[in-house]
C-alpha cells in the first residue's frame, strides 16, 4: 500500500525526517510511534499526498505521489492532528460536504453519512451542530469522514491526543472493528499504550529517523526485558541508590523523580533492593513497555 | 494519458479533476446561506438608498451639471450609478476575500480539510471565486435593476451589461485582496487596515462623486491605480456615453484585467505553497 525508501522532507534547512524506510501491506495496522517533532505529521503529509518529499522514494497505493496527487487523495482517509470539521454544519452535513468534494453524488454521500454516523455511533447527534460535540465525538466523526469515500488506506495522525481515557477507548473500539473489516491502517501516536493497541507493527521515530521496527512484542523483547521495577527514593536521593543498585537486573535507568531496573523477574529485584538496606518510598514491578524500548533507544521519555 | 498503468481498484479521480472548484463553489454557496439575509438586505438596501439619497436628495443642491454625455448633461444620479454599483461589487470582495480566506487557512481550518481530498489548491481558490461570482452578480443585478427604476441609466439596455461591469471592478479589487489574505498566518487587524486606508480613500477620491479632474492634480494618482475609478469611468462610458478618448477605455481595460489575471496567478502560488508546503 505504501513504500517508502530513504523518504526525507527538508524545511530550509531543518531537515524534519531524514530518510526513513518503511512498507505497509494491504490489512495491516502500521504505526510511527516517536515524541513531538519526530517528523509524525510530515511523514503523514507526504504520504497524504499534500507534502512534496524532499528525497527519497515513496509510492502510495502503487502510485508516486508527485504525479498522482489526486488519483492518490481520491483513495485515502486521512484523520489529521488537528480536526478541522466545520463547526457551523451538522454531523451529518460534514459527512455530505466531504463526500462532495470526492465527485460522490449528494444523495450517495447521504445515504453513506447514515450508516457512518451509525458506525461512529453519533446516529443520535446527526443535527447537532459540530461545534456543541465533545472532543471524542469530534474526533469519532472526524474519522467517520474520512471514511465517506471508502478508502483503500486509512491514516490517523494522532487519533486519540486530548482525549479523556473513556473517549479513548470508545475510539480505540471504533478503530478496532475497522481493523476487523480488514482497513490498513496507519497511526501515529506519542502513546505507547495506543501504539501497542492499535499496531500490529510499528517503527519507533525520533528526530526524523527510524531508531526501531517490528511488533510491539518483537520491540519489547528486543529492547528491553520482560518485567521493570520502578523504585521512586526521593528527588535527590535516586542518584545514590542507583549507585548501591548498579549490580542489579539486566539494566538501570535513572529518571529525575525514580529509578527503573529491568530484569525478568521484578519480584526478585525487590528483594535484592531490601537486601541492600534501601526502602524506596514507592516500588512498583510492571511488564515492560513500548515506553522502556524508547527510553533505551533514545535515552529519552515519549512524552517530556 | 497512463491509464494503462493504474493498479487495479484506482478509482478515477476525473470527475473532481475536472468539476473540483464546482464542488467547493457549491460548498461555498450553501455556506452563504447562514448570512443569505445580509447578503439580500445589503444588496438591495444599499443601492436603495444611495440612489433615492443621492439622486433626489443631493442631486437637488447641484446646479452646475458634472457629466454629459453625447446628447447633453445628464442627471447626477445618472453619473453616480456606474460608481455606486461598482463600489457594491467592491464590498463584496471586500467582505469575501478576507475573513472567509483567514477563517479557512487559520481560524476553522476548513481549507485543510479540503486539501486531503482529490480537490487541487489551484481549484479550492477557484471555487471560492466562483461562489463569489455568483453573489457579486447578484448584487450588481439588483443595483442595475433599481438603477433603471430610478431612472439612472443613460439607456435601458445597458442593464444588462453594467453587472458585468461591477463584476470586472470586484475581481481586479478582490484577487489581489484574496492573494494578499491567503499570505497572512495572523490576524493583526489588517483588514480592518485595508478597509480603512485602501478601500475607503479609494471610495472617495475614485472620481465616484465628482469627476476625477475636479480633484487637485496631486491626487489623480489614487484614481489611476484605483480598480474603482477604470471599472466606473468604463460604466459611465457604457450607460451615458461619457465621452472618454479610445485609449484611455482601453487603459480601463488593461488594468482590469491585468489586475484580474496577476490577482489570480498570485492567488494559485499563494494557495499551493501553503497547502502543498
Ligand atoms: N511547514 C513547516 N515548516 C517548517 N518546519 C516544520 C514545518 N512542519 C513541521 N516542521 C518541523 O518539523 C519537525 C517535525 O514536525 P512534525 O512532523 O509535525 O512532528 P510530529 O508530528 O512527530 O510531532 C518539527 O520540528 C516541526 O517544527
Ligand atoms: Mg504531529
Amino acid at each position: 500500500m505504501v513504500a517508502a525508501r530513504g523518504l526525507t522532507k527538508r524545511f530550509g534547512d531543518f531537515v524534519a525526517v531524514d530518510g526513513i524506510d518503511f512498507e505497509v501491506a494491504p490489512g495491516e495496522s502500521f504505526g510511527l510511534l516517536g515524541p513531538n517533532g519526530a517528523g509524525k505529521s510530515t511523514t503523514m503529509r507526504m504520504v497524504g499526498a499534500v507534502s512534496a518529499r524532499s528525497g527519497g522514494d515513496l509510492t502510495v497505493l502503487g502510485l508516486d505521489p508527485d504525479d498522482h496527487g489526486p488519483r492518490i487523495r481520491a483513495q485515502l482517509g486521512v484523520v489529521p492532528q488537528e480536526d478541522n470539521l466545520d463547526g457551523e454544519l451538522t454531523a451529518r452535513g460534514n459527512l455530505v460536504t466531504y463526500g462532495r468534494y470526492f465527485g460522490i453524488p449528494r444523495s450517495v454521500c447521504a445515504q453513506r453519512a447514515t450508516e457512518l454516523l451509525e458506525f461512529a455511533q453519533l446516529s443520535e447527534r446527526a443535527d447537532a451542530k459540530v461545534d456543541e460535540l465533545s472532543g471524542g465525538m469530534k474526533r469519532r466523526l472526524t474519522i467517520a469522514r474520512a471514511l465517506v469515500n471508502e478508502p483503500r488506506l486509512l491514516m490517523l495522525d494522532e487519533p486519540t491526543t486530548g482525549l479523556d481515557p473513556q473517549a479513548r477507548h470508545i475510539l480505540w473500539d471504533r478503530l478496532f472493528r475497522l481493523k476487523e473489516q480488514g482497513t490498513t491502517l496507519v497511526v501515529t501516536t506519542h502513546f505507547m499504550d495506543e501504539a501497542e493497541q492499535l499496531c500490529e507493527r510499528l517503527v519507533v521515530v525520533d528526530h526524523g529517523q527510524i531508531m526501531a521496527e517490528g511488533s510491539p512484542a518483537e520491540l519489547i523483547r528486543r529492547y528491553s526485558s520482560r518485567e521493570v521495577a520502578e523504585l521512586r527514593f526521593g528527588t535527590d536521593r535516586n542518584e545514590a541508590a542507583a549507585r548501591v543498585l548498579a549490580e542489579v537486573g539486566d539494566r538501570l535507568e535513572i529518571l529525575p523523580d525514580r529509578v527503573l531496573v529491568y530484569a525478568s523477574d521484578g519480584e526478585a529485584i525487590l528483594e535484592q533492593v531490601a537486601a541492600r538496606g534501601l526502602r524506596p518510598t514507592t516500588s512498583l514491578v510492571r511488564r515492560s513497555s513500548l515506553e522502556d524500548v524508547f527510553l533505551r533507544l533514545t535515552g529519552r521519555s515519549l512524552i517530556e | 494519458m497512463s491509464t494503462t498503468t493504474l493498479p487495479d481498484g484506482a478509482a478515477p479521480e476525473a470527475p473532481v479533476r475536472r468539476l473540483g472548484a464546482w464542488y467547493v463553489a457549491e460548498y461555498r454557496l450553501r455556506a452563504m446561506k447562514a448570512y443569505g439575509w445580509t447578503i439580500v438586505v445589503g444588496g438591495l438596501g444599499s443601492p436603495l438608498l444611495y440612489l433615492l439619497g443621492l439622486g433626489m436628495g443631493l442631486a437637488t443642491f447641484i446646479d452646475t451639471p458634472v457629466a454629459s454625455g453625447p446628447h447633453g448633461p445628464v442627471d447626477y444620479v445618472v453619473f453616480v450609478a456606474p460608481a455606486l454599483l461598482v463600489t457594491a461589487a467592491i464590498s463584496v470582495a471586500t467582505e469575501e476575500f478576507t475573513y472567509v480566506i483567514m477563517e479557512g487557512f487559520r481560524w476553522r481550518k476548513l481549507f485543510w480539510g479540503v486539501n486531503a481530498t482529490p480537490v487541487e489548491p489551484s481549484q479550492l481558490a477557484g471555487g471560492i471565486v466562483i461562489a463569489v461570482l455568483v453573489r457579486m452578480l447578484f448584487t450588481t443585478v439588483a443595483y442595475a435593476v433599481l438603477a433603471l427604476a430610478f431612472g439612472a441609466l443613460g439607456h435601458p439596455w445597458t442593464v444588462l451589461v453594467l453587472p458585468f461591469v461591477g463584476i470586472l471592478g470586484g475581481l481586479a479589487f478582490g484577487l489581489p485582496l484574496m492573494a494578499y489574505s491567503a499570505g497572512l498566518t495572523e490576524d493583526k487587524g489588517q483588514f480592518a487596515i485595508v478597509q480603512r486606508f485602501i478601500f475607503t480613500p479609494m471610495f472617495l477620491f475614485s472620481g465616484t462623486f465628482y469627476p476625477l479632474s475636479t480633484l487637485p492634480g496631486w491626487l489623480h494618482w489614487i484614481g489611476w491605480v484605483s480598480p474603482l475609478w477604470h471599472a466606473t469611468q468604463l460604466g459611465r462610458v457604457i450607460s451615458y456615453g461619457e465621452s472618454e478618448p479610445g485609449w484611455l477605455i482601453a487603459v480601463h481595460v488593461v488594468v482590469l484585467v491585468g489586475l484580474i489575471v496577476g490577482g489570480w496567478l498570485a492567488v494559485r502560488r499563494r494557495f499551493t505553497r501553503r497547502l502543498r508546503a
